[in-house]
């Protein structure tokens, strides 16, 4: 793809070049190197940025820095208050990585979307991917993760036993009942990792492909319209590191809870 | 837009940020926040104390003032009291000593009297005598008295 995508010209060429990830190897071995570079940059980031208010986080007057990042930790911590109610470590860390991280991934969607890849390509990189939620293999990769939680939370909870009673005899408790149940608590299992990594990448990938449409246009029509969409897409990015997050959050609490 | 090993990347990657927050920044931030949280509540509850405080240290100014004007009535109306005896007790001296100096006078003055009384007493006598001495010189006969004589002077 990414070779005949080269030899396009015109809108289709610049529009598949955008969309043409960076990656070495073959089949699946391949790796999109600009997605996993950028999202470990900007996981970074967000874990020095952090790590720097919680070093020199104090009890005191707070400072811009750490006004802002207890800000976020409260707005986390209120929202897995509001929704899980049971007692876990991991689960608070856990919505704020995902909510800051996706939100930075989303964020780089408003980059001018021609300047990352122009940079790149003066150093001699062909093909720049910049958001990584617009790569499926990095929102599979969070809702995995949280789907891998979900299962580990409701054997670790309810037990094999109970979790297994539960698939089979929910929401129907009727034994021959037993394989509709299967199915249906199959396809409530598996749509919760495909909605949220599909949710989350089609909202970038279009907005991305809206922002490469419009660059497509005259020089002078652009500003009209990617500004309407830039700020626009400020709220979408944000909304969508918002229900990622809080949907990890209820699933999760949603593994914590027995049936009734 | 297919799926590979890119995904077992990202994984990995998204393990590791969660680890590092939930192990490293979170509780760091959180412990702060509480702490904080505290230091608030704390902070005011002071203040509602001071303002306890104040209220009960108002009460007790206000009973002590009370106080003081009682007492500083108290002790108006005690000297004002003893002004008045002081005053009614040096009106009875003054009357009496008046009293007394009055009868003195008039033992004075009886005496002054009786003095006079007696003086005028001799004098009158002087007089009489004298008088009756003019009368004496004035009446004498001296034939008449010569017999008297006489006839006294035969019969010795």
């Amino acid at each position: 793809m990414a070779t005949e995508a080269h030899a396009e010209e015109g809108a289709t060429g610049y529009i598949i070049h955008h969309l043409t990830p960076l990656s070495v190897g073959e089949g699946f071995w391949t790796l999109h190197l600009d997605t996993l570079f950028f999202s470990a940059v900007l996981g970074g980031l967000f874990v020095w940025f952090f790590k720097k208010a919680a070093e020199n986080a104090t009890a005191e007057v707070p400072g811009l820095v750490q006004n802002f990042v207890e800000m976020m930790v409260e707005f986390v911590d209120t929202q897995v208050k509001d929704s899980f109610h049971g007692h876990s470590k991991l689960i608070a860390p856990l919505a704020l990585t995902i909510f800051c991280w996706v939100f930075l991934f989303n964020f780089m969607d408003l980059f001018p979307i021609d300047l990352l890849p122009a940079i790149g390509s003066v150093m001699g990189i062909p093909y720049l991917r910049v958001v990584p939620s617009t790569d499926l293999n990095a929102t599979f990769a969070l809702s995995i993760s949280v789907f891998c939680l979900i299962i580990f939370y409701n054997l670790k909870i309810k037990g094999l036993w109970n979790f297994s009673k539960e698939l089979l005899f929910h929401p129907f408790n009727h034994w021959l009942l037993i394989p509709f149940n299967l199915l249906l608590n199959f396809v409530e299992y598996l749509a919760k990792p495909i909605s949220l990594a599909l949710r989350l990448f089609g909202n970038l990938y279009a907005g991305e492909l809206i922002f490469m449409l419009i660059a497509l246009l005259p020089a002078y029509l652009q500003p009209v319209l990617s500004l309407p969409w830039a700020i626009f897409h400020i709220l979408i990015i944000t909304l969508q590191a918002f229900i990622f997050m809080v949907l990890t959050i209820v699933y999760l609490s949603m593994a914590h809870e027995e049936a009734h | 837009m297919s799926i590979n090993i890119t995904l077992i990347g990202q994984m990995i990657t998204f393990a590791l940020l969660v680890w590092f927050v939930m192990e490293y920044v979170w509780p760091v931030l959180f412990a702060a926040l509480e702490e904080r949280k505290k230091k608030i509540a704390d902070g005011l509850a002071a203040a509602e104390k001071g303002h306890e405080d104040m209220l009960v240290a108002e009460q007790k100014a206000k009973g002590l003032l009370k106080t003081a004007k009682d007492q500083s009535s108290d002790i108006v109306s005690l000297a004002q009291r003893q002004a008045n005896e002081i005053v009614e007790e040096s009106k009875n001296t003054a009357k009496k000593e008046g009293d007394r100096l009055i009868i003195a006078a008039k033992a004075q003055i009886d005496q002054e009297v009786q003095h006079s009384k007696e003086i005028l007493r001799k004098e009158v006598a002087v007089l009489a005598v004298a008088a009756a001495e003019q009368i004496l010189v004035a009446e004498i006969d001296k034939t008449k008295h010569q017999e008297i004589v006489n006839k006294i002077s035969k019969r010795l």
